[in-house]
């Protein structure tokens, strides 16, 4: 367990952490603002993949590909609106959680249907498809760094919008209390078209800086759904900020846990048992964060004064 | 709270949306057979390949598997054993068909097995081959056109052994078919494993196992990472640079199913196969042409193993003249008179094929175009460890 190891699990660490808050950052608006679930919001990252490799085959280069995939899915994500969750906000979480889930299933389809069933994958974008030597045989990729960094930007840029600006100060105030936000006279309706094409900006700009690195395949955004709603949940549902501390916690927690839970349980067991017992663990540990959280901090980390 | 408590909820279930599809022709008098196989969610690509290659001899056979008219009622498992196995039910007594084929998974496999043998019917594996069907549990009805799960691994474990890798680091996930993988290699490597690791099924990020396996040095890593897993562990092995110092053996990680994804980040990968796009028998130039006409898209080993399948069944029925009396039936089946893709075939006492074995590569075989190809035959005549603990 040398000193480099230890540095590169931490960035792999932030990496992922930084792709679930992309993910998260939509979810918890949505979820904290509208009190509604959207358990389309992992087919949003999915659809955001494929809309990169679309567009990636449309334009032939990465950095024209990125803002025409970008508006793609703003768009799938207002139609989406339109369509479909529009009708929902009024209803209870069950018939939420029914047709969003309809929405994941016909997605998921509907992706095999355009693309087919096998992975696609999109290049190494130009200027970023070189990597920095760490030790003789490993090297880190420069885009895996550069996506921490248009990670953190759009973090700063988020946390500035929402803290800063009128429309923050107006989701802030939907999020504590949406009904009085509606009495003060701000067409609540556009408010929330507004915060639900955003994230699902968000979360199509994650599964386009994950297309150079994950393959691109139906169902890839249900896993990470799971994980985003651990991090909403322990960061507290509408906040930005607890979405951010919270995603990079995960990111790391589960990074450096799948890589040294079989040692540190090789300390206390034989190999064989050890080999078992490490991975499992390693890969509960993410709910054995957040059950200790939520027995803490019952409204999470950064809680959200609701109603 | 309520919303914290409807999120917990929400995670819990989410995650486990699958379709069910079904393909549903009219009946007609002669053969009919149910091909099972796994049409949605992630690993549809491998069912997608299976059937198609099976739905092919059937169709160069026009229609007539053995000169006798055959109707192919194709049904998608989900990768569910529960919902496998009410549709196998439903095939076998409401459908009634003849005999089954298909199956990619082993738990699939696992799951329909007793009641496929139960009621007599004649199964014709395309994939799956799991090893307590191979040994003691073995029976008469049950036909394998592919192989069993521990070979392809045995095939590494002996290539590797046969390099003279002293040091190599496993890895596969943690599930049953994973830990077979590492048992399988195991039983012919003779150098030291220094390192196992178990990764979570449906992994995505494969950055923190990389960084371990450059920090062990090892001469080889052995891998088994089927479908999606498989192309995210090569991408990010080509990106770390550790493709350039350490020789990646897989099995069911690197093939047409992945290529189109990795393409060039694949070439050069090594996997242990039984069949590659250009192994030299006339039959299998005529089905690799045949399929990328019929399909557009490059076949796979499991395209072989279904298109195999078939013509399997189509052999036994032509010898037998006709389906009528079973016990005949598997009596032709057992002398697998067809002209295998793979050239040499020949079905072991727990008919589990004996065959050769090889050591294949991902190439570029033309603009944009991805296959895999023979280095060299790693076992000649090949049969599995289970054919001895087999009773019929």
């Amino acid at each position: 367990m040398s000193f480099t190891l230890l540095a590169v699990q931490t960035l792999n660490g932030l990496q992922l952490g930084i792709l679930l808050f992309l993910i998260a950052a939509g979810l918890t608006l949505v979820f904290g603002v509208m009190d509604f679930i959207n358990l389309a919001h992992g087919v949003q990252y999915m659809l955001g993949a494929y809309l990169a490799v679309a567009a990636f085959q449309f334009t032939g280069g990465f950095w024209s590909a990125l803002p025409l995939a970008l508006l793609a899915a703003l768009a799938c994500g207002l139609l989406l609106e339109v369509l479909v969750f529009r009708r929902l906000y009024d209803r209870d979480h069950l018939d939420q959680v029914l047709a969003t889930f309809g929405v994941i299933i016909f997605l998921n389809e509907l992706v095999k249907v355009v693309w087919g069933a096998a992975p696609l994958s999109v290049p190494l974008p130009l200027y970023l498809d070189w990597s920095v030597p760490l030790t003789d045989t490993l090297s880190y990729p420069v885009y895996r760094i550069a996506l921490i960094v248009a990670g953190l930007l759009v973090a700063v840029l988020l946390y500035g919008l929402v803290t800063r600006t009128r429309i923050g100060m107006l989701v802030r105030a939907g999020a504590s209390d949406a009904e009085m936000v509606a009495a003060l006279g701000v067409n609540i309706r556009r408010l929330f078209m507004l915060v639900f094409g955003f994230g699902a900006m968000l979360a199509g700009f994650a599964g386009i800086l994950a297309a150079p690195i994950f393959s691109v395949e139906p169902g890839m955004g249900d896993n990470l759904l799971i994980l985003a709603f651990v991090v909403i949940v322990i960061g507290g549902i509408g906040s930005i900020r607890g979405a951010f501390v919270s995603a990079l916690i995960i990111g790391l927690v589960d990074t450096l846990g799948r890589s040294f839970a079989t040692d540190i349980a090789r300390l206390a067991l034989p190999p064989s048992a050890a080999n078992d017992v490490g991975p499992a663990l390693a890969s509960m540990l993410i709910y054995i964060l957040m059950a200790v959280v939520l027995f803490v901090r019952p409204s999470g980390l950064f809680p959200v004064s609701s109603k | 709270m309520k919303r914290i408590l409807s999120a917990l909820a929400v995670s819990t279930i989410a995650g486990t949306a699958t379709l069910f599809a079904g393909v549903l022709p009219a009946a007609a008098e002669g053969l009919k057979i149910g091909f099972l196989a796994t049409l949605s969610g992630p690993p549809a690509v491998l069912g997608q390949h299976m059937r198609d290659g099976f739905l092919l001899a059937v169709e160069q056979a026009d229609g007539k598997l053995g000169g006798v008219e055959t109707e192919v009622i194709v049904v998608d498992d989900e990768l569910k054993p529960d919902a496998a196995l009410t549709k196998v039910q439903g095939l076998i007594e409401r459908d009634k068909v003849d005999m089954l084929a298909g199956v990619v998974f082993s738990n699939v496999m696992m799951a329909v097995y007793k009641p496929i043998i139960q009621s007599e019917t004649i199964f014709v594996g395309a994939n799956a081959g799991p090893s307590p069907i191979a040994g003691k549990g073995c029976s008469p009805y049950f036909f394998s056109a592919a192989y069993q799960n521990d070979q392809n691994h045995e095939v590494m474990g002996r290539y590797a052994a046969n390099q003279g890798y002293e040091k190599v680091v496993v890895m596969a996930p943690n599930y049953q078919a994973g830990k077979d993988a590492i048992a399988g290699f195991k039983r012919h490597y003779t150098g030291t494993i220094v390192e196992e690791i178990y990764t979570k099924l449906g992994q995505l990020d494969f950055s923190a196992e990389l960084a371990r396996i450059s920090e062990e040095k090892p001469n080889a890593l052995f891998t088994f990472m089927p479908g999606g897993m498989g192309v995210n562990l090569v991408k990010q092995y080509d990106q770390s640079g550790l493709k350039e110092s350490i020789p990646f053996l897989s099995t069911f990680t690197v093939d047409e199913t992945t290529l189109p994804a990795t393409k060039d980040m694949g070439v050069g990968l090594y996997s242990g196969a039984e069949w590659a796009a250009d192994l030299d028998t006339a039959a299998n130039k005529k089905f690799v042409a045949d399929f990328e006409a019929a399909y557009g898209y490059a076949p796979s080993l499991y395209a072989a193993q279904g298109y195999d399948a078939a013509r399997l069944i189509g052999g036994a029925v032509e010898m037998n003249g006709g389906i009528e009396d079973k016990a005949a039936l598997i009596k032709a089946l057992e002398a697998a008179p067809f002209e295998s893709v793979r050239g040499d075939f020949s079905f072991n006492t727990n008919h589990f094929p004996i065959q050769d074995f090889y050591l294949v590569k991902a190439v570029k075989s033309g603009e944009g175009k991805y296959t895999t190809s023979i280095v060299e035959k790693v076992f000649d005549d090949f049969g599995d460890a289970y054919a001895g603990s087999c009773k019929m």
